[in-house]
């Protein structure tokens, strides 16, 4: 009975393994300290040090746009009359929305037990950290006066000499935001202890003393592991509310003023969904570079890939319902300035931005309904690309089109771009990449503790209740030919 | 317990100090005869003061070796509130004491505008809480811990599970503890000076 031989890729048909063996070698815990921790030992590669030196080009070149707009003003962006939020607000949604999959993948599959995740937690919250960090820069430089910029949190001083005013959403916004990105930050590092030590102690000299001064004299014992698992759970329970929180409160810029294309109650949730959808396209987009670059495929596997192409499809579908909603709401509403403002979204002076937005979020995700594309690496390496650029148009039309044409055909106007703008968002990516390359460089991308978690998990891993059966009854026919 | 234990200074400034027996370190083959030998130590042989050093966390490793469950929860809870209290004080105070503007017709104070705030301010407390009362209340950062003598400790961030035996454990004798060990089917098990 030769077929009784079951082997690991026979019951991975069955039940799939989440770490998968390398080739033909197993992936044990040994083997998961070495790939992952490998990476951050190899001497820095060739490929590092381009991506390095570009990013780090463009980063200067954001500091170089930024110091212009201090030194000058505001004016030297696009934004004026009647469109006063412009690319700013765009970008500044954009980049928290593209945070947003970081918590989702590290709190709330934290909180529903999915433990595929542990294989991107880290790198997608990292992306979160430093998406957060670029997103924070467009409110702080677009109120000009930078060196102001204190004035946005309660501290006591005398040249404001007044406190904030906390019934506007900007300032609930400031709390959100920040906390949001503190949270993050702590989130991340707690969970970057355990791996640390893993790195302190293959370390020798100068970089065991880092990473051993890091790692806090982590020794993983089961006391430290009770509480630690007792903040981590405590943490997810947290960030799951703040970061439903933060985008909504972000939407409550907008919706809770009187503006048509503005106004409307589904904000938070259409606000929330479109950004879990962003995030899990960069998370891909950056996946598919790294796991093929680093060798790491038999941890972040096509399930994973899977998996994320699968949510993408859900989000990616509930902003379309949104989109559609919005759309039924302006008709159905009798309001002709509501009813105006869509129509000339989708028909207006704009309408290439809007048919871009619908082309690239509400179409490209259908794709995912075919296991054979979802399962195409290439392939959904593009449709991540295009929900990228779509989630952007999305933030693009929401702010400008709604601001474009005002109550009064006198304040009609048509925004465009300067080259500062362009150059400054441009800066970010730079920002965001050259973090991201200094987290791959030094960090380990991949949470080995957890990934170890999963491993023991595998062992012992569920069988559909037939083969359990039919194991039970043959076990010693089957061992028996495995020996 | 003294609050400060001179003698235990002494010898962390005195490199001639003579070294004390700290305890035993054994290792195991896996987390499952890690288990087991944890759950015979405690449940079977009466050792209360034991630990285990493992590189992820052993479900049921807590029970097995007799560690209460975290009280993390509660502190967090509590300080959490806290954060709750401040951003009330802080809106009503600046809002409606110290500087009341009218703006919008709005009233100075009124708990539906405040609730992100304290949304917020909960949030941010209780997460500083979770980092730090974690960190108190496995006595992080320590950078030295006479655990990390045992030749093999390395191992326990890679792949080793390592069993640890305090000498402060009544039932506690450096022959017989080791011998127990390795007879739990430790794969090697030495005593750890301090």
């Amino acid at each position: 009975m030769a077929n009784l031989t079951l082997t690991n890729s026979d019951l991975d048909a069955i039940s799939p393994r989440l770490v998968l063996d390398k080739g033909t070698r197993p992936t044990g815990y040994k083997e998961v300290t070495e790939d992952v921790v490998s990476i951050i030992e190899a001497k820095t590669s060739r490929a590092w040090w381009i991506a390095f030196i570009v990013s780090f080009l463009t980063l200067i070149m954001l500091f170089g746009m930024l110091s212009y707009q201090v030194a000058t003003g505001v004016g030297v962006w696009g934004n004026n009359s009647p469109v006063g939020w412009a690319w700013d607000i765009t970008n500044f949604v954009f980049w928290i929305g593209i945070g947003h999959a970081g918590t989702l993948i590290s709190a709330i599959l934290f909180l529903f037990r999915q433990k595929w995740r542990t294989s991107i937690n880290r790198a997608a919250e990292a992306m979160t950290l430093f998406a957060v960090a670029c997103a924070g820069l467009y409110p702080v430089f677009h109120v000009g006066r930078v060196w102001r910029a204190y004035w946005l949190f309660p501290v006591p001083n005398t040249d404001l000499a007044m406190w904030q005013n906390f019934r506007s959403p900007l300032l609930w916004d400031v709390f959100a935001i920040s906390t949001y990105g503190t949270v993050s930050a702590l989130f991340w590092y707690v969970g970057l202890i355990p791996d640390l030590a893993t790195v302190r102690d293959r370390a020798t000299g100068i970089r065991a003393k880092i990473y051993g001064f890091l790692s806090l004299g982590w020794r993983g014992s089961a006391q430290h592991w009770t509480n630690y698992e007792m903040a981590y759970m405590l943490l997810a329970g947290l960030s799951t509310p703040l970061v439903l929180s933060v985008h909504t409160i972000v939407s409550f810029d907008f919706a809770t003023s009187v503006l048509p294309g503005w106004h409307t109650t589904i904000f938070p949730p259409y606000f929330v969904a479109g950004a879990v959808f962003s995030g899990f396209a960069m998370v891909m987009t950056l996946m598919v570079i790294f796991r093929k670059w680093f060798h790491l495929e038999h941890l972040v596997t096509i399930k994973h890939l899977e998996n994320m192409n699968k949510i993408m499809l859900v989000t990616g579908t509930v902003v379309g319902y949104a989109y559609g909603t919005e759309f039924f709401i302006a008709w159905y509403s009798g309001n002709p300035y509501e009813l105006f403002t869509f129509i000339n979204r989708a028909f207006g002076p704009y309408w290439w931005a809007y048919w871009s937005m619908i082309s690239c979020n509400v179409i490209s995700p259908q794709f995912f309904w075919s296991k054979k594309l979802r399962t195409n690496i290439p392939f959904m390496f593009v449709i991540s690309i295009f929900i990228n650029i779509g989630m952007w148009f999305e933030r693009f039309v929401i702010i400008v089109t709604s601001l474009h044409r005002d109550f009064l055909p006198s304040s009609w106007g048509y925004f465009r771009p300067t080259y500062v703008d362009i150059l400054t968002f441009v800066g970010t990516f730079g920002l965001f990449m050259t973090l991201f390359l200094l987290f791959a460089r030094f960090v380990p991308i991949i949470a080995i503790s957890e990934v170890k978690g999963v491993i023991a998990g595998d062992k012992h891993r569920h069988l559909p209740e037939h083969v359990e059966a039919q194991m039970a009854v043959k076990r010693d026919e089957i061992m028996k030919v495995v020996a | 317990m003294a609050l400060l234990e001179m003698d235990g200074l002494k010898r962390i400034f005195d490199p001639n100090a003579p070294k004390e027996l700290w305890g035993v370190v054994a290792e195991f083959e896996d987390e499952q005869a890690l288990l087991n030998a944890g759950e015979a130590m405690h449940h079977k042989h009466g050792y209360t003061k034991l630990d285990a050093l493992t590189p992820f966390p052993v479900h049921g490793m807590e029970a097995a070796i007799g560690i209460p469950r975290s009280i993390l929860g509660y502190i967090v809870i509590c300080i959490g509130l806290t954060g709750t209290i401040t951003a009330v004080l802080l809106q009503w105070w600046t809002g409606a004491v110290d500087y009341p503007l009218v703006i919008a017709g709005k009233p100075l104070f009124a708990f539906e505008f405040a609730m992100p705030i304290m949304f917020e301010l909960s949030v941010l407390f209780s997460a500083f809480t979770c980092v730090f009362g974690m960190l108190a209340l496995n006595g992080l950062p320590k950078f030295f811990h006479p655990a990390m003598q045992f030749p093999k400790f390395a191992r326990a961030t890679d792949d080793g599970f390592l069993l640890v035996v305090e000498k402060s454990d009544p039932k506690f004798s450096a022959v017989e503890t080791r011998q127990l060990l390795m007879s739990l089917g430790a794969t090697s098990a030495e005593i750890v000076e301090d």
